[in-house]
Parts: C-alpha cells; structure tokens; sequence
C-alpha cells in the first residue's frame, strides 16, 4: 500500500547563533496521520513546527509540504495549513468573533463565508457565549480553545498543534480530543506535539522522540512501549531487602528506582506479578499496564530540562 | 546537499515583492483605529490650538513680520507638518513595537499568507494614514482660524501620507532595533524633539542671528524641514523661505525629490531590518 506523503523532512536543520534547535532531522508524515512529537523542553519540537509554516527559515536540509518547499512557496504553503501555536497571540484589540472574521480575511475568506465559518467554530468550541467578549475576559482554557478554533478557519489540509491542552481542564482537553478524532476522520494531517503522555498515546498514530534536535525514538505507541518497556509495570515503595526477591523471581526484568518508588518492567504476559505480591509484603503496591510515559522516560532519561 | 551556500542566509537583503494583502494588515489596524477614534481624536486636535494659543498669538504679537507675513501664518504650516512627523513616527515606534513585541500579532499574521514583508509594509501603510488624519485634522484647526492662504493645501494631505511613510520608514528602523520599549526615549529624544524645534517650525533657518551653515545641515539631515517647505509652498505660499537662496517654487522641488528618494530609501531599508529580527 503506497500513502501519499504529506510532509517530508531531509536533513532539516535549524541553528541559532551556533546553537543547533534541530540537527539533520529526517522525517516523512503521511495524508491523514497523527503524528506527534514528544521531547523534554528545548528538544526542538517547537522550532519543527514553527519551520512547516515558514515561521523560521531552515538553515540547511529541506521540508517539503504538500509537494511544495517551505523556502520557496511559503503563500501556498500557508493557505493550506493552520496553526494553533504554544504561545497567546490572539489578538487583543479585538473580540472573540473579530479575532476570527480578521483572521479569515487574511486568508482572503469572503465576509459571509467567514462569518459562517467562525460562528461555527465558536458552537464547536463551546465559546457562543463569548462571542464579543475581548480577550482580555478569557480564561487561559477559554483562549487556548479560540486558538484552536482559528487554526481552523481555512479549512487546512494539515493541522499543526503545538501544545494545545496545555493549561486546559480536563472537560477542555476532551473537547479538543473529541475534534482531533473528528479531523482525523476528515484525513486532516495533524502534528501534534505535547508533555501528556496519555495525550499523545491516545491521538497518535505514529511518535517521534525528539531530543537535543534529534529524532531518536519513532513508531506507534504501542510499539513504543513494547519494545522499551514492555507490558506490565509493577510499582511499590522502595526496599532494599525486596531487591533480590524480584531479582529471583523476574530475572530479565528491568528494574528502576524512581525516588522512594520502585518500578519493575516486564514483557511477559499480563497476571506475572499476582502470585509474587501475594507473597511478599509490598507498600502501595500497584500493576499497571506500561504506558508511553514509561518510554519517555527510559529514552530521555530523568533529569530535569531547562528551557 | 546541493547549493547549500546560496539557499543558507534566506534573511539577505532584498527589495521586497508585495502584494495586496499588505492593505489586510493596514486594515487590521484600521479597525483599531476606528474602534477607539475618540481617544485617537481629541489629542491631535487640541495639541495644535496649544500650540497656535502659545506660540501663534501669544508670543507672535512679539514677534516682527516674517516674509512681510504675521508670525502666525509662518507657524500654521509648520504644525501641519509636525502633525505629519508624529503621527507616524509614534505608531511605527511605540504601537508597532507592542504589537510585535507584547500582541505577538505580527506572529500571528504571519501563520497566514502575509508574509513578514507584507506585514511590516501594512504597519508603514498604516502610519503614514496616521499622519495623513492627524495632519487633516490640524489644517481643518489652522483653516479655522484663516491661516489657509493658498488653494493648493488640497494637495497636502498626499505631501502628508507620503511624508508620513518617511517618518514611518524610519522609525522602523528603530523599531527593529529596539530591545525593549524603553529604547525608545532615545529617537524620540535625540531625534524627534530637535526636529520639532530646529526644522525651520518655530524659527525661520534664514535668521540672520544663525549661521548659515544652518541651513545646508537642516536641509541634508532634518526630514521635517522639507515637509515643511512643502508644507508652507501649499497653505501659505508667502512664508516659504528662502533656504540656501533658493526661489520657493525650486526649493519645493528640491525637497520634494530628496523626500522620495529618502523614503525610498529607509522604506525598503526597515523592512528588511525587520524582517531579520522576526525571521532569525
């Protein structure tokens, strides 16, 4: 089966006065997928993103989107996609539906049209109510929503979604869940990239980790898991004198002390751990199922980032 | 990789192609504009009657004729053409710098098919409509109080939308230097405050008490001093001076033509400016 693909990444490199944000990446996202890309702070998630909308000219390597180059044809480009970035850059002079119908006319949308269109984004978005509210008025959550909401008003072909939960209340975040799914259907391209795990473990088809510029990790999150950390993980507070029990019980299975917690990682079927915490006394015990933040974790290790 | 050198530095310095939708961004703050024009309005009209008040008829009775001309009506102009100077210079400086710095609007616009030049040129669009309607608005105040003496003042709100875009010009130049905001007192200070009192405003350039050296330099460095030429040629055409010995008619050629070329100039030199401080 051959798929189209939507965007293409070759050896594409971002570099500020001799930092380099991304370095010789190689990436190709496919029509209609989710992709996302996950990576500590300052890993170069944003600075991908903000190159596939000729927000920053690379400085070596190519991206091509939809067939065109992002240092030749960024008006095409732009026509074709929207973008909710990190960052509040609504626009403050106005309202809410203003925000929306200005924006419209810089994709040259008719008056009417724009309208309709923004109207319907704010039922979408649950902001009717708002309507010529300035932004100022908004909650952080309310204005993350018209963010997205404006990314959708020329109807794009690829979506680009940097961070859009963040600061969101969970009722907020499962709307914004709810028209991810919906595009998808639609076989909108989306990027996506996010710090929730369990956000990206639920809309992505496909992961790229990214860290120091680099793509070092890539594939389904199911993969992911599998491969890194396997099936199940067995959590309890930390003891010394536990140790030598797993190691007996669980010879392969990876074994991580994080703070007072003691995390073993298996890849065997699910139910292993049963008979051994009816036999030994743990504190807190909990099994779970690995999830993708196990993953980041094990790839990009521990420590803490500084932007 | 293939031609890498040439595709590297994409922030070189190039004459910018533009399309129409640098009127979408000069729309965009037009919308502003009107949605708050009271604030917008009351300080461009009162500022000129001060100055009319203080200067004009307060101090002018002192003051001997000019040109055989009441003091009053070699002032009426002038304060046009400031009207033209700060109209614009303050929107591309302060109001540019928070809509690109603070709003991040500029971010914004950009994310769709304006590109960065588009942008810039929609704000110096947009500051020379500035001093276009606070220069209309201070020749309605000296026309009322009859310093109008020439039919041709008609032609001068064009004199102030293409002198507007000098001061717009330059100003972005500042605007895309400025590392905060604070940055700039010091245009406004070292730049624009001179101006409004050395550009041949308040006194005639050809004063005898000055040395003449004064006016070569008012009319190679001062931008305010030719839109005040022009200024003074199309509302009161008696109280053009005589700078560097020119006839009037020749002297508002000349500054006509050094206007062009130096908005010409600065307009294509701050938009590249600011297109390297917003794309690296």
């Amino acid at each position: 089966m051959s798929r189209e693909v939507l965007i293409e990444a070759q050896n594409l490199t971002k570099k500020f006065d001799g930092f380099t944000a991304v370095d010789h990446i190689n990436f190709q996202v496919y029509k209609g997928e989710c992709v996302g890309f996950l990576g500590p702070n300052g890993a170069g998630k944003t600075t991908t993103v903000r190159m596939m909308y000729c927000f920053l000219p690379p400085t070596e390597g190519e991206l091509i989107i939809s067939g065109l180059s992002v240092r030749t044809n960024c008006r095409q480009i732009k026509a074709n996609v929207g973008v909710a970035p990190q960052e509040d850059n609504l626009d403050p002079d106005f309202s809410v539906i203003k925000n929306l119908t200005t924006y419209a006319r810089y994709f040259d949308i008719p008056k009417d049209e724009a309208l309709k269109r923004s109207n319907a984004q704010l039922k979408f978005f649950q902001l009717e109510e708002k309507r010529n509210v300035p932004i100022m008025a908004l909650s952080t959550g309310m204005k993350r929503r018209l963010i997205f909401a404006r990314a959708l008003l020329n109807q794009p072909q690829i979506l680009l979604l940097d961070e859009p939960t963040t600061g969101l209340d969970p009722q907020a975040r499962h709307l914004v869940w709810d028209e991810v799914r919906h595009l998808k259907k639609l076989q909108v391209t989306i990027i996506l990239t996010t710090h929730y795990m369990d956000e990206a473990q639920i809309l992505c088809d496909r992961i790229l980790i990214v860290d120091h510029g680099k793509i070092i990790e890539e594939g389904s999150p199911t993969e992911l898991i599998k491969k890194h950390v396997g099936e199940e993980v067995l959590e309890a507070d930390y003891d010394d004198a536990l140790l030598p029990a797993i190691k007996d019980a669980f010879p392969k299975a990876h074994v991580e002390r994080l703070g007072d917690r003691l995390q073993v990682f298996s890849d065997l079927p699910h139910g292993t751990f049963e008979n051994f915490i009816k036999n030994h006394r743990l504190q807190n015990v909990m099994i779970r199922s690995a999830n993708l933040e196990d993953v980041f974790l094990k790839i990009t290790g521990r420590g803490l980032r500084e932007e | 990789m293939s031609e890498p050198n040439l595709r590297k530095s994409p922030a070189k310095f190039s004459i910018p192609a533009l399309s129409y939708r640098v009127w979408k961004v000069w729309r965009r703050n037009f919308d502003v504009f009107l949605k708050t024009i009271k604030v917008n309005f009351l300080p461009s009209l009162i500022e000129p009657i001060i100055y009319l008040a203080a200067f004009g008829f307060g101090l002018g009775g002192f003051i001997p004729a000019i040109n055989g001309q009441p003091y009053v009506y070699f002032l009426g102009p002038a304060l046009v053409a400031i009207a033209v100077m700060n109209g614009s210079f303050f929107e591309c400086t302060f109001a540019s710098f928070v809509r690109m710095y603070f709003q991040k609007t500029f971010d914004a616009i950009v994310a769709t098919p304006i590109s960065v030049e588009e942008v810039v040129a929609g704000e110096l669009l947009w500051g020379a409509t500035r001093s276009l309607i606070n220069a209309t608005i201070v020749l309605a105040v000296i026309g009322a109080f009859g310093l109008i003496s020439s039919p041709l003042f008609l032609l001068f709100p064009l004199v102030a939308f293409f002198g507007g875009l000098l001061f717009a010009s330059i100003a972005m130049c500042f605007t895309a230097i400025a590392p905060n905001i604070d940055f700039f007192n010091y245009p406004s200070f070292l730049f624009v405050t001179p101006m409004l009192f050395l550009a041949g405003t308040f006194f005639p350039l050809t004063s005898p008490t000055l040395p003449p050296a004064i006016q070569s330099v008012a009319m190679a460095i001062l931008p305010l001093t030719h839109i005040v030429n022009i200024s003074r040629g199309l509302i009161a055409p008696g109280t053009v001076e005589p700078i560097l010995g020119l006839n009037p008619v020749i002297l508002m050629f000349v500054s006509i033509a050094w206007l062009v070329a130096v908005t010409a100039f600065f307009f294509i030199i701050s938009i590249n400016l600011m297109k390297k401080r917003l794309t690296t």
